[in-house]
């Protein structure tokens, strides 16, 4: 908690401004792999806020590093390695696909696929099924008026 | 002494509750039918009990009663009226208090316009509702209470924090609370049903107009959230997959799979027993997010408090209530039989493709959100889960949602025939290709973001038309024969097309903002020209302007359009001198095609020269026009006949005349 309030006193302090005009490369193909790099990164003295809408100063830092190993030639995934060898793996905002981050990424369309199988069943399951079975628990009177009162 | 009152009604209401909560149950097991009656004024006096300390507290905040601790650290004296009533829920005992309000007037709504309802099932529906709240109670009572004095008395407040000074937010909580809380009642009636053990057609009649109203008021919440994000945050993003806005959201998704399975337990009494689950799912998703929200465990802009007694308590209460939910449907659920036979290419068949789309995408954002905490639980390691994830990952399971969404409306009951319905769109999908032809053709970028979105957005619509064209018989009969047809279309059947056709307009704001959005970054001296967008933005000035409770410095850029004045916007940046906090407020311009939007930055060189960043933002709104449309659908689909208030009755009533008309035939 401490580092939190050491960034929100640092933010009120210096009350800077996402990315500043100063900061833009004059190379535009630059500067657009800069601003989808800083999308990516996380401010982290913020929560949730990425490098790129951050206003505090550690945010300006990293928008500049970026930019810097950019400028030097670096690939965007170059650019990615550096930041996380000094910051961690808690600066990306989109965890990487490895190790135990796999679950993360691939529960969505294995729940899809585990779930569609579930609901095909169910329904290629119900027609015998459903012929053997009455209605649970209803007497006759009870069916009769449960259709009066499903009738539109 | 107003304070004192709100505290004593807050403890009358947890008595209520406790009766309440009791008395109805016991009843409805040994079949006491005075026992069971009193769950009805109960729950009435328990709302009643509440809003007395809710209009006690507020009073306390219009008066700026400074005695009480919860006003003085969140209100001012300088604070505008609106936010002195709308600081009452901006802190965390108030916002439990609104919580409670609201949790109690469903349960007292339940009560009043709950008559058709079996007399058992409201018993017991009322007792679970009178648990919920007394648990809500206590919380409130011993971990957060509102009405607690200080002494010394200070002279003035600590303001409310100036992000939440602001209409948006100031209605975003009572919309969300409508539909997150109005959730509690759907949990209620399933949890009633699962001990009756009997879920029937009529059950799911009456469930669906509660669930229907929670939903629609938690789109509403959601769309002002989302707002509010966009002009007041920065830089007019509108969703940023904060926990915060994830907590709520899960809940709209399951509630809206809980809508459309209703419609499949009603008509075709099956799947009941996934309907129940869904109930029970989409309070505890509620709950949860109350968790995220309440106990500060993951932190941001919107968690107020971070005291763990509070969460341990919140975290107690959802043990129980998704726990003992879980164990008793368990126990109960395999005595439900399914009836209605039907197709996999069927209504029934899109219905189930909608839930699993629904709950999966749900399901991802729940895993998102807390897998940085279980990753941190489990080995330590710092995680984050954030937009870039959550883009990817959620995005296509609405892309397929929209694809079969018009296909499975027109789908009849029972057993369909994809290739028929198919036919009936074809026109509308050689459009829907034509229009994404174009956008692709005209694109610069060759960026498939804008066609494929628009032509989503296109088909969903285009869905609708020819439903309702099918439905009418547009052009197979004479027009009168159409109209009177559109016109007789059961209201529940409007509400679906309207809700569709909103959920198309959402797709396409989206898309459309997304991908053509413009932006400007650049030092502006007054004089300045900035061409963006086929538009020219002048930067005329800064002048400095003293608000109520703060300062602003206020800009001036005039728009101009072929050379012609199209509007003036005047972007500030405020100073809050009490909490000392900056904002900034954007210039915004709205229309129906685009918004401009400007933001002014600080000063350089003296105030020579400002920090400007000016957006073209096409159909942005559309975004928010598209929200409120889809909770207009559920407001239309409410007033259908058949949801009203002894609508059953009366339905009984007609039956005999027609028993005799049949055989007389």
């Amino acid at each position: 908690m401490r580092w939190l309030l050491i960034a929100l006193s640092l933010a009120i302090a210096s009350p800077a401004f996402a990315v500043q005009p100063d900061e833009i490369l004059d190379d535009p193909e630059l500067e657009a792999r800069a601003r989808d790099i800083s999308k990516d990164l996380r401010c982290l003295v913020c929560r949730n806020e990425n490098i790129d809408d951050s206003h505090a100063s550690l945010a300006r830092d990293l928008r500049l590093l970026v930019r810097e190993r950019l400028v030097a030639g670096d690939t965007d995934d170059e650019v990615y390695d550096y930041v996380v060898d000094r910051y961690g793996e808690f600066v990306l905002l989109n965890p990487r696909l490895t190790g135990s981050n796999l679950i993360i990424w691939l529960s969505g369309p294995a729940l899809l696929i585990i779930g569609g199988a579930l609901a095909y069943s169910f329904i290629r399951r119900r027609p015998t099924e459903a012929l053997a079975a009455r209605p649970a628990g209803l007497s006759d009177e009870e069916a009769k008026r449960l259709a009066e009162l499903t009738k539109d | 002494m107003i304070a004192e009152l709100g505290h004593f009604a807050l403890i009358i209401a947890f008595v209520l509750s406790l009766g309440q909560a009791t008395v109805p149950l016991v009843g409805a097991q040994k079949g006491w039918v005075d026992w069971m009656r009193l769950g009805t004024p109960a729950a009435v006096a328990q709302f009643v009990a509440i809003a007395i300390s809710f209009a006690c507290l507020t009073y306390s905040f219009v008066v700026s009663d400074f005695s009480v601790k919860l006003v003085a650290d969140n209100s001012n004296s300088l604070k505008p009226m609106l936010y002195k009533v709308t600081g009452v829920w901006g802190n965390h005992e108030g916002s439990m208090l609104l919580w409670v309000l609201i949790l109690a007037l469903f349960g007292g709504m339940v009560a009043v316009f709950g008559g058709n309802l079996p007399a058992g099932l409201k018993a017991r529906t009322l007792a679970i509702q009178g648990m919920i709240g007394a648990a809500f109670i206590a919380f409130i009572l011993w971990t957060s209470n509102p009405f607690w004095r200080m002494f010394p008395v200070p002279a003035d407040g600590r303001d409310l924090n100036p992000l939440l000074q602001d209409p948006g937010l100031a209605f975003h909580p009572p919309f969300l609370y409508l539909g997150y809380v109005g959730l509690s009642i759907t949990y209620s009636f399933a949890i009633a049903a699962l001990i009756e053990g009997r879920v029937d057609a009529s059950w799911a009649r009456w469930v669906r107009p509660w669930t229907l109203l929670a939903w629609l008021n938690l789109t509403i919440g959601i769309a002002l959230g989302s707002w509010w994000a966009y002009y007041e945050l920065g830089w007019g993003g509108w969703w940023f997959w904060d926990p915060v806005e994830n907590a709520s959201f899960m809940p709209w998704l399951i509630a809206a799979a809980l809508l459309h399975s209703a419609i499949v337990v009603e008509k075709r009494q099956t799947l009941k027993s996934w309907t129940i689950l869904l109930a029970i799912f989409a309070f505890s998703l509620s709950l949860i997010g109350t968790f995220i929200v309440r106990s500060g465990v993951i932190t941001s802009v919107h968690a107020f408090a971070s005291d763990p007694t509070r969460g341990v308590f919140i975290l107690w209460m959802l043990v129980i209530a998704i726990g003992g939910g879980l164990a008793l449907y368990a126990w109960r659920a395999p005595q439900m039989r399914a009836e209605g036979v039907f197709a996999p290419v069927s209504r029934e068949g899109g219905l189930i493709l909608n839930n699993l789309l629904l709950t999966v995408s749900c399901a991802v954002v729940f895993i998102g959100t807390l897998a940085p905490l279980f990753r941190e639980m489990y080995d330590g390691q710092k995680i984050s889960v954030g937009a870039p994830f959550f883009d990817a990952t959620f995005t296509p399971f609405m892309i397929l949602l929209a694809i079969a969404l018009p296909l499975g409306a027109i789908l009849p009951w029972k057993r369909g025939d994809l290739s028929k319905a198919g036919k009936k769109m074809i026109k509308a999908s050689v459009v829907v290709f034509l229009i994404m032809a174009l956008i692709w053709g005209l694109s610069a970028d060759r960026s498939p973001l804008a066609p494929i979105g628009i032509a989503l957005a296109a088909w969903v619509i285009f869905g609708v038309v020819v439903e309702l064209a099918d439905r009418s018989k547009l052009g197979k009969a004479p027009v009168s024969e159409t109209l009177r047809r559109l016109v007789n279309l059961p209201r529940a059947d409007w509400g679906k097309s309207v809700a569709h056709a909103g959920f198309g307009a959402t797709i396409f704001g989206i898309a459309a903002v997304s991908a053509w959005e413009v932006e400007d970054i650049r030092l502006a001296a007054p004089g300045d020209v900035i061409e963006i967008g086929g538009y020219e933005v002048q930067f005329d000035g800064v002048r400095a302007v003293p608000g109520p409770n703060y300062q602003a410095d206020i800009g001036r850029f005039t728009v101009y359009k072929d050379g012609e004045v199209d509007t003036v916007v005047f972007p500030e940046k405020r100073f809050y001198p009490v909490q000392r906090t900056p904002t900034t407020e954007a210039g915004i311009h709205s229309g129906i095609t685009r918004d401009i939007y400007v933001v002014l930055g600080d000063p350089m060189d003296g105030g020579v020269q400002w920090a400007v960043r000016t957006y073209v933002k096409p159909y942005a709104n559309w975004i928010w026009l598209g929200s409120i449309i889809m909770a207009l659908g559920g407001i239309i689909s409410l007033t259908d006949t058949r949801y009203r208030v002894g609508a059953v009755k009366r339905a009984k009533q007609k039956a005999p005349p027609s028993a005799v008309a049949t055989p007389a035939e």
